[in-house]
């Protein structure tokens, strides 16, 4: 690949200095071994260090650099520049509040992921070696543990965007399920209670965007799917 | 100018494995303790190691600590302190499965234990064949790690403060750390934390070279932190280049791979490293094959266009074994090197990976100073722990899988020893001096009325290149004396670097001009430190120091056992010896020998 140049529209908003937000017209010339949209944006900002943007590990796991690219919400860094058409439309991600240009206030994400005690209980006493757990039994954990929370996924949910206080969201769910599927939990009925409520879990009406847009490539909607064939199975 | 303040029992600087194992202790001790993180826990680059964490726990080949013990040493080339190698080699079965309590989504044998797989420099028996001592989650091992540990947190109700840099450590006149000044990113208000503990955990500085495998976050706050208040950098010219970062992005490509069978070729498809390590193969130490690489490249035998990369090959391992093991693996290949592994090598190249050396502690996660005469003597209420502290347990070479059993072992000892400290009464609130806050207010007023100065981006780039020019795999006498002219010059720079974005809230600008402050420490640490160490060890090899009989791989044990000392005052360098002596009286010091693989 070469020199090319690439066309942006970005979302812009400093608090300190703008009364609203808008959308900023701005290009960039990329070198031959710029790959990624992150790439990219580390270019813009050493041409205007006020773009503001959160990053970290630049390859996917740590779940920084979420944001609603061309419409669709992905991570920067695992964005191919050059197969997203131009000129490439940046915002935050829809449905939190933005704090400042790419940057949303992620508090309400983590209060969710955190109502669903996202955290093994097993109340035995530790035994002195590790807990056993077939093969089998570890397997139904992946598609599960690799989540990173990077919040695209509720972030694209309708069901989160219109009740983020009640619905639990994809991510707490997925996480929710991780903990109902892991054997050497115990505290199934204590989690399934937790979320038998007309908002929590069953606000999920199977749109699908958290599939849609995963980076991972993980699927909250089947692990949603599990947790209610859970609530079904207990109540008869 | 007034700053709030906020006190606690203690300060923990990062939230990364060692930040969040040290926090565990503290909160369920009922400590009142803050950690702070510039970036949300889960974000820390503990998230991105891939292929395990060691401990002998034995469950597929026969293991125990002493054999641990005796590769890590030989790992480190005699330069770790063997009370501390003692130390996390016995204490590594119990963290482990403490995290495997914890809920940590270990793979497992058919038996129901937790996986374990080989890696590099790990042995059986004293170096006579690879052992499985690497617990591993897949290829995903940090991350699972990361997410186990924040999530036992989460139940321990740790108090967070997220988006927080920390920016500079404060002490009185007596040299007692009372905690820390930061800087709120969402408001850009400074707030001292005082506490009766500090303890770093802040990751390494791996963003100092060109080409890294290292997150933007790695930046080295506490360590350039630690310099700035006068505490002395251990052994900082050791720096690990890993030897498969994906050619041309940096992305690290785990060891795992080698240890699940992955093999290294050159461009006429030998697998060379039968030439240079004829036992353990592709899987010698890290530097040793960093440097086999290295000298296949540079004697033409690279692979590409323009030969400047070997390959990394897997195409023998049946398709299932990939996608069940190195499911990761898969992923980053296709994005970061355009190949599938099951049909194609991956392009690799040794990559800055991981700082072996960093702030001085002991076993107890102490931070130790010269003082009177006596080499180790605790700084009072100061702590340090993971990739930021030198306990020292990788010497001039870690280990794979050793950083993450570091983290969790020092982790856990900090903690422990802040906790005892606490309760023993051997801590107390110390008054804040007056001037508490001045270093870091004027390192932001200096921000603030800048003009004409170069932008940050261009001063780090000077400083990445000049790193990656001067102080790389192989070094040479006369690029380090060039290199050390050079990143003082740097250095010079980075003191008048200009920001144009003046603003408060979330100025991303301003937290990279004061994180370079903190990585300009740890780049003149290195070069300073690698120019004056006349010899090869480990990680450090120069061409003025070759493999001769009188000094075998270039390692001169009478002048150079022992760990260098820098201080950023006038850059003095100073020498302390190193612990040949294990912690318990019934365990035999491993004896200076030639290192071969």
């Amino acid at each position: 690949m070469t020199k090319r140049t690439v066309q942006f529209k970005i979302y812009r908003y400093d608090p300190d200095r703008d009364e609203k937000p808008y959308m900023q017209d701005i290009s960039v010339e990329l070198e031959a071994s710029d790959k990624k949209l992150l790439d990219a944006l580390v270019r813009l900002k050493a041409k205007d260090d006020s773009l503001s943007f959160r990053r970290s590990c630049r390859e996917g796991v740590c779940g920084s650099d979420a944001m609603n690219i061309n419409g669709k919400n992905g991570l920067a860094c695992l964005t191919d520049i050059d197969k997203v058409a131009q000129p490439i439309v940046l915002r935050p991600l829809p449905g939190l509040p933005v704090i400042r240009d790419l940057i949303v206030d992620m508090t309400q994400f983590f209060k969710q992921y955190h109502s669903i005690k996202p955290y093994l209980i097993n109340n035995d006493p530790p035994p002195e070696r590790e807990r056993l757990q077939s093969p089998d039994d570890r397997e139904e954990l992946n598609g599960l543990y690799e989540c990173i929370l990077c919040a695209c996924c509720s972030t694209s949910c309708p069901s989160f965007w219109w009740n983020p206080d009640k619905f639990v969201g994809p991510a707490g769910l997925l996480a929710a399920y991780r903990f109902l599927a892991d054997t050497r939990d115990q505290a199934t009925n204590e989690r399934l209670d937790n979320l038998e409520d007309p908002y929590r879990l069953f606000r999920c009406h199977s749109i699908m965007n958290c599939v849609d847009v995963c980076p991972k490539s993980l699927n909250p909607t089947r692990a949603i799917g599990k947790i209610k064939d859970m609530m079904v199975a207990r109540a008869v | 100018m007034s700053v709030a303040k906020r006190t606690f029992d203690a300060v923990i600087v990062g939230a990364g494995g060692a930040g969040l194992r040290a926090a565990l202790q503290l909160s369920e001790a009922g400590l009142k303790t803050a950690v702070l993180t510039k970036v949300f826990p889960t974000r820390s680059h503990t998230v991105a190691a891939q292929g395990g964490v060691a401990a002998s726990l034995g469950n597929s080949t026969e293991d125990n600590w002493h054999w641990h013990m005796y590769d890590t040493v030989k790992g480190s080339d005699w330069l770790g302190d063997q009370d501390a190698i003692e130390f996390m080699c016995r204490k590594a079965n119990e963290v482990v499965v403490e995290l495997e309590h914890y809920g940590m989504p270990f793979d497992r044998t058919d038996n129901g234990k937790i996986y374990q797989r080989p890696f590099g420099g790990h042995s059986q028996n004293y170096g006579q064949a690879p052992v499985s001592r690497s617990c591993a989650a897949a290829d995903r091992t940090g991350h699972a790690m990361l997410h186990a540990l924040y999530q036992r947190n989460v139940r321990a109700n740790t108090q967070f403060f997220v988006e927080w840099m920390a920016l500079d450590l404060i002490r009185d006149a007596d040299g007692d750390v009372l905690g820390v000044t930061a800087l709120e990113m969402e408001t850009g208000e400074v707030c001292i934390f005082h506490a009766k503990a500090t303890i770093f955990a802040t990751g390494g500085a791996g963003r100092i070279y060109y080409s890294s495998t290292n997150a933007f976050i790695n930046t080295g706050d506490g360590v350039g932190m630690a310099a700035r208040a006068g505490i002395p950098l251990e052994d900082m010219e050791f720096w690990q280049f890993h030897p498969t970062g994906v050619a041309g992005a940096g992305v690290l490509i785990t060891e795992g791979v080698r240890g699940e069978g992955g093999i290294l070729r050159n461009a006429s498809g030998e697998r060379f490293m039968e030439r240079y390590a004829p036992n353990l193969k592709d899987l010698a130490s890290r530097d040793v094959v960093s440097r086999a690489m290295t000298t296949e490249i540079n004697e033409g035998r690279g692979c590409g266009p323009d030969k400047d990369y070997v390959l990394l090959d897997i195409t023998h391992l049946a398709p299932e074994t990939i996608m069940k093991r190195l499911p990761g693996i898969r992923e980053i290949s296709i994005q970061f090197a355009g190949v599938d592994p099951i049909k194609e090598p991956i392009p690799v190249v040794p990559t800055c990976h991981y700082q072996m050396g960093g702030i001085p502690t002991n076993y107890k996660g102490q931070v130790v100073v010269p003082k009177d005469g006596e080499p180790n003597s605790p700084v009072a209420g100061f702590y340090a722990a993971g990739e930021c502290a030198c306990a020292s347990v990788h010497g001039a070479n870690r280990l794979g899988t050793n950083s993450l059993l570091d983290l969790l072992v020092f982790g856990k000892s900090a903690g422990e020893t802040v906790v005892e400290d606490i309760a023993v009464g051997n801590l107390s609130l110390k008054p804040l001096p007056a001037d508490a806050a001045d270093a870091s207010l004027a390192r932001i007023a200096r921000l603030e009325g800048q003009t004409n100065g170069e932008s940050v981006h261009e001063v780090g780039l000077a400083m990445r290149r000049t790193m990656q020019k001067h102080a790389g795999v192989f070094r040479f006498d006369g690029l380090l004396k060039e290199g050390v002219t050079a990143i003082l010059e740097v250095a010079e720079r980075a003191q008048r670097t200009e920001i144009k974005d003046k603003s408060k809230v979330w100025n991303t600008a301003r937290v990279e001009a004061l994180e370079l402050d903190n990585l300009i420490e740890v780049a003149k640490a290195t070069m300073i430190s690698a120019e004056a160490r006349k010899e090869s060890r480990g990680a450090h090899v120069r061409d003025d120091a070759p493999d001769t009989p009188e000094f075998p791989n270039g390692r001169n044990d009478n002048e150079w056992l022992k760990h260098t000392l820098w201080y950023r005052d006038g850059n003095r360098l100073d020498y302390k010896p190193v612990t040949l002596k294990p912690l318990s009286h019934d365990v035999d010091p491993i004896a200076l020998a030639k290192r071969t693989y």
